[in-house]
């Protein structure tokens, strides 16, 4: 069998929002940028915002970082042809977020994720897949982040549990906060160093 | 049925996070391993596209940021290819974007001071979906090299940036184009974070006259692989992977 071999990763480098969002680039160019709205006009579930920064080796927060989220409606279900079941219109479970560049703060509004199935199985606890790129980072880095407000599911959840190293797991629970009524989630993703954020190589 | 797993993705032929010569990822690159994680649905999953969310004009990088009537500085140029898996199927109705500086070098973006002026016709982004073969083209201007602060004296190549999704979010990959014959290229930095020259050959774009409109557009080919997906006895479809 002749297999080919994948396109091998480059930085998306200091000007990714040109590409990405170009409106944060400076310029409007396109009827509609993409990835703005994650869970569309009438999600089911709790609406929630996430928030937080994404620091570096010296503690420093990256101000010229894109992430990009990918999670389950709140059934659990993922808009996408092997998702597990319908989603509601509008919801498409993917959105596109850059951060702020004299603060490096980053932040989408959604609705929680409900559980989803797992290998062998075994429900995941409520999560959103992350994937972020910047300048210095030569392939994308996948984390999830988990809900603090679910602690059982998180205790049984499949990946959590592949994690040996167990202080290491809490890098990936994302904090409940109260703003205004409505529910907030802090996330800080630590590139490099102490409490460095568990990434995984999926 | 299980949908069928994504081949692992093999980590010695990708850059790696600490590549020191490329000095900024000296302080952006995890310490700690990478936890390895079987697929589930979170991974084999993923945005799905369509013609409702761009414009037949999004891919024309001449036109799409031209005040009527005209057009960007810079050399002409068609960039077009397929992308294709591991397995050398295609991936049809995928999402492919582009990015790339002006003739001279210059970014559309506000971070940028580069003395090289901005084009008032180009803007310097483009985005398209593949078709049912997983073919893909745009036209835009050929890129100018650009200086950056690394070394002292660093040019990065003539580059266009290029992201792509793929079926599942597993798939998803940033890379940079790089155009044959340049002679920057051997000694780029990121691109010399990639350890194996075979595969920085696999980002080098070829001159493709056969492509090339006589009197109007030079064309180049650049192919696209994602990553495949495997299928066991027990687990394949009749018809395949």
């Amino acid at each position: 069998m002749k297999y080919l071999k994948e396109t091998p990763s480059q930085t998306a480098g200091p000007y990714v929002h040109i590409g990405l969002a170009p409106g944060a680039a400076g310029f409007d160019i396109y009827r509609e940028e993409l990835g703005h709205d994650i869970a569309g006009p009438n999600p089911k579930g709790e609406r929630i915002r996430v928030e937080g920064l994404v620091i570096d080796g010296t503690g420093s927060p990256i101000k010229d970082v894109l992430l990009e989220a990918w999670q389950a409606n709140a059934d659990g279900h993922y808009a996408h042809p092997e998702g597990g079941g319908e989603v509601e219109e509008g919801f498409r479970g993917w959105g596109r977020v850059i951060t702020d560049f004299e603060t490096g703060e980053w932040g989408f509004d959604t609705v929680k994720p409900g559980r989803v199935m797992g290998r062998n199985g075994r429900l995941m606890a409520p999560h959103i897949n992350l994937w972020i790129v910047a300048r210095g980072i030569n392939l994308g880095l996948n984390t999830r982040m988990y809900f603090a407000d679910e602690d059982a599911a998180n205790a049984e959840d499949p990946v959590i549990n592949l994690i040996e190293w167990e202080r290491r797991r809490a890098t990936l629970i994302a904090r409940r906060e109260d703003r205004d009524g409505l529910p907030l989630y802090r996330f800080d993703i630590k590139v490099q160093g102490q409490d460095e954020t568990v990434f995984f190589d999926i | 049925m299980k949908p069928a797993e994504f081949y692992a993705r093999d980590r010695r032929w990708h850059p790696p996070a600490l590549a020191r010569d490329y000095k900024t990822s000296v302080t952006r690159s995890p310490q700690y391993a990478a936890i390895s994680l079987q697929h589930s649905a979170s991974e084999l999953t993923g945005p799905v596209f369509g013609h409702n969310d761009i414009d037949a004009v999004d891919n024309d990088l001449l036109a799409n940021y031209a005040q009527p009537g005209e057009s960007p500085i810079g050399e002409r140029i068609i960039v077009h290819g397929r992308v294709l898996d591991e397995n050398a199927r295609p991936v049809p109705n995928t999402l492919v974007e582009i990015w790339q500086a002006n003739a001279g070098g210059r970014y559309r973006h506000k971070k940028d001071t580069y003395l090289a002026p901005i084009d008032p016709n180009f803007g310097g982004c483009g985005r398209t979906l593949t078709d049912e073969n997983g073919y893909y083209y745009f036209r835009t201007v050929k890129p100018g090299a650009y200086p950056w602060r690394n070394w002292v004296n660093d040019w990065r190549p003539a580059h266009i940036h290029v992201s792509v999704f793929g079926s599942g979010f597993a798939q998803r990959l940033i890379t940079q184009l790089y155009f044959e014959g340049d002679p920057l290229i051997a000694k780029c930095p990121i691109v010399a974070t990639i350890p194996d020259p075979q595969a920085i050959d696999m980002l080098i774009a070829r001159l493709d006259m056969n492509a090339t409109i006589p009197l109007d557009t030079i064309a180049y080919h650049f192919d696209i692989v994602l990553r495949g997906r495997r299928s066991t006895l027990f687990e394949n479809r009749l018809e395949g992977n």
